[in-house]
């Protein structure tokens, strides 16, 4: 019997296919597009302010909403605060990437591999909570600054227009240094796997047709690198956007993308506009392919 | 200009415990076709990475025309490497490729253009220049790696093992490729390879390394018919060796010889020996029919056995299977017997 019905599966390999990819198929298509496109028609609704009552039918008007002073600054905020948390993330990760690819041993790899990715195994929020006590006002930093004699610097910093703030942990720099902080590892991995399948002998090659390490790393190591660099800003750069967390907890009452679906959602209940901002980082997401695209990022996939 | 394109003084290359090059001297002459032999761990890769710059020596110097390049980095040395792998760089076209040493030196595009495609005709890839190394074939792949070194006149061209990635007729006819091209340019070639028949064809002299250190540096003939050891009689080509009681019965001597199998004859039981002859009786064990060729494994009389190679000149595969288990004597000339130390 068994025999059988091995027999009629191998005899018909499109059967199992499709019994194979039917459960990821329903998951895909009912929760991931169905939540997607369900975000996409309530975005062309709209909330009317005197009922408060979300109002079927089809309308253009909360995406107009969407171009409101108050709201292009939220998307400018939020994405200069993502660039910038990418750009570091890069600068951070790639010498540690380079490291861990190139040089560390078998020992040494496990042990980096283990300090990057462990803290993912903690919740978010508890480590979210922790960088409170390092950046608040009492806390670690500002402790340490006064220790040695630096905390005139630290208040000098924080009295900074954009940057500053009444302590760190609720200055523009605190959201900065979190989110830097949170999304790294998702950063390192994926630019030490790129780096990591660079063979050996094209840095040799380079350098044997007379490239100075600066050069093959400009014209070889960084080119081969590159698509794993696009890979983790992918993360970094979509996370920061339509996270909601650090800015709520850290930071001025600066408003970003995620904290305000959260607020029109919750607060005020107005679904369309909510989905109306989301809507923004999945275009900003897509205008940041196309860049990543032109730019190369795909061609050694 | 110095005559000798390399020499090695007394280099040694330890890693931790492990002596990899084991104080090796060697010379290797302006405009020569030079092969380094040996299976892999013999340190014939490591002395070539060492000239290329990959590798430093630990102890002793490498001079490259007379300038002592032992601590030089790769970038600073007028050798070019054809990688094993190839080593071409996938984000790259085959022009770029090519002309990435030329680049590097700060060379026009427009003249960087010209030479590339000069390179490509020499190596007879013309029109190649737009693909990526992806679109390329094994073969045609060895050839861009081939013109990216040789595009940079270098004074030392090194290749390492760069044939054993290709199917033998490919092989075949790279090797003769190789040789004409280094004709032409006139360059040093270095060749790493653990193909003792690649080594032959190709090279003007052969050094034949084993455990670290050099066993014989000679020409092909040479090192073919006069090894030096038994490890060169027994790496490059197959060769018997006798000693001991077996080789007293045959030339009175206990001393080892080595003989090659094809040198050896094989006989009628009865056949009459000439004067300048041994000769020895045995029987058929095995016969292995090759085509080209039918190899003998003939058990000796009072033990032992000799690997006999025969052409088949007039045979075919049927006459061969005959000679089992027959009883055949085995002649050769007395000078193709090799006396061998160690």
């Amino acid at each position: 019997m068994q025999n059988r019905l091995s027999t009629y599966f191998y005899l018909r390999p499109k059967v199992v296919l499709a019994l194979m990819l039917l459960p990821p198929l329903l998951w895909f298509l009912v929760i991931y597009i169905g939540s997607l496109l369900t975000m996409l028609i309530n975005s062309f609704f709209y909330l009317d302010g005197f009922t408060g009552k979300v109002v079927r039918e089809f309308t253009l008007r909360t995406y107009l909403k969407l171009l409101d002073p108050s709201n292009l600054q939220i998307f400018s905020r939020t994405t200069l605060m993502a660039v910038c948390v990418t750009l570091a993330c890069v600068v951070i990760a790639f010498p540690l990437s380079y490291y861990m690819a190139r040089f560390a041993s078998a020992r040494m790899k496990t042990i980096l591999y283990m300090a990057v990715t462990v803290p993912l195994w903690s919740s978010y929020v508890v480590r979210v909570y922790s960088w409170k006590l390092i950046l608040a006002q009492e806390g670690i930093i500002s402790w340490f600054a006064k220790l040695i004699h630096l905390d005139g610097l630290l208040n000098w910093y924080l009295s900074l227009p954009g940057v500053g703030g009444t302590s760190l942990s609720l200055s523009t720099t605190g959201v900065f240094i979190v989110f830097v902080y949170i999304w790294l590892p998702y950063m390192i991995i994926p630019i030490q796997t790129a780096l990591e399948r660079v063979p050996k002998s094209l840095i040799e090659a380079a350098g044997d047709l007379g490239a100075t390490p600066a050069q093959t790393f400009r014209t070889v190591l960084l080119p081969l690198a590159f698509p794993g660099v696009v890979a983790g800003s992918i993360f970094t750069f979509s996370l920061t956007l339509g996270d909601f967390i650090v800015p709520q907890l850290f930071g001025d009452s600066s408003f970003y993308i995620g904290k305000a679906v959260l607020t029109y959602m919750g607060t005020s209940g107005n679904i369309p506009l909510a989905a109306a901002f989301t809507m923004g980082p999945i275009v900003i997401m897509v205008v940041y392919l196309l860049i990543a695209r032109k730019l190369g990022a795909f061609d050694a996939l | 200009m110095s005559d000798s394109a390399i020499q090695f003084k007394n280099v040694s290359r330890h890693f931790g415990d492990v002596k990899a090059v084991d104080d090796v001297s060697l010379e290797i002459k302006n405009g020569e076709f030079f092969s380094m032999l040996g299976p892999s761990g013999s340190g014939k890769t490591t002395c070539l990475r060492m000239i290329a710059g990959f590798d430093r020596p630990t102890t002793g110097q490498i001079f490259l025309y007379g300038q002592d390049v032992s601590h030089l980095p790769p970038y600073e040395r007028s050798v070019n490497t054809v990688f094993q792998d190839y080593a071409l760089f996938p984000h790259m076209t085959i022009e770029d490729n090519v002309g990435y040493g030329l680049m590097i030196k700060g060379v026009s595009k427009a003249d960087r253009t010209k030479q590339v495609d000069e390179m490509l005709e020499l190596v007879q890839l013309p029109g190649f220049g737009g693909r990526k190394p992806s679109q390329l074939s094994g073969g045609q792949r060895q050839r861009v790696a081939l013109a990216r070194a040789l595009i940079n006149h270098p004074k030392v061209l090194l290749l390492d093992e760069p044939l054993g990635a290709l199917d033998l007729k490919l092989r075949q006819q790279m090797q003769v490729e190789l040789k004409s091209i280094q004709q032409r340019v006139g360059i040093t070639f270095i060749f790493v390879t653990h193909d003792q028949e690649e080594a032959l064809t190709m090279s003007d002299r052969i050094a034949v390394f084993s455990q670290g250190k050099i066993e014989q540096v000679g020409t092909p003939a040479e090192v073919y018919e006069h090894p030096s050891s038994t490890f060169v009689a027994g790496f490059v080509g197959t060769s018997n060796l006798v000693s001991g009681e077996v080789a007293k019965r045959i030339t009175g001597s206990e001393a080892r010889f080595s003989i090659r199998p094809e040198k050896i004859h094989l006989g009628a039981a009865d056949q009459t020996p000439e004067a300048d002859m041994f000769f020895v009786n045995g029987k058929v064990r095995d016969v292995i029919y090759l085509g080209l060729y039918t190899r003998y494994l003939v058990e000796l009389e009072g033990g032992g056995d000799l690997v006999v190679v025969e052409q088949n000149l007039k045979t075919t595969s049927m006459d061969v299977m005959k000679v089992k288990n027959q009883n055949v004597r085995l002649l050769w000339k007395k000078e193709h017997a090799r006396t061998v130390g160690g």
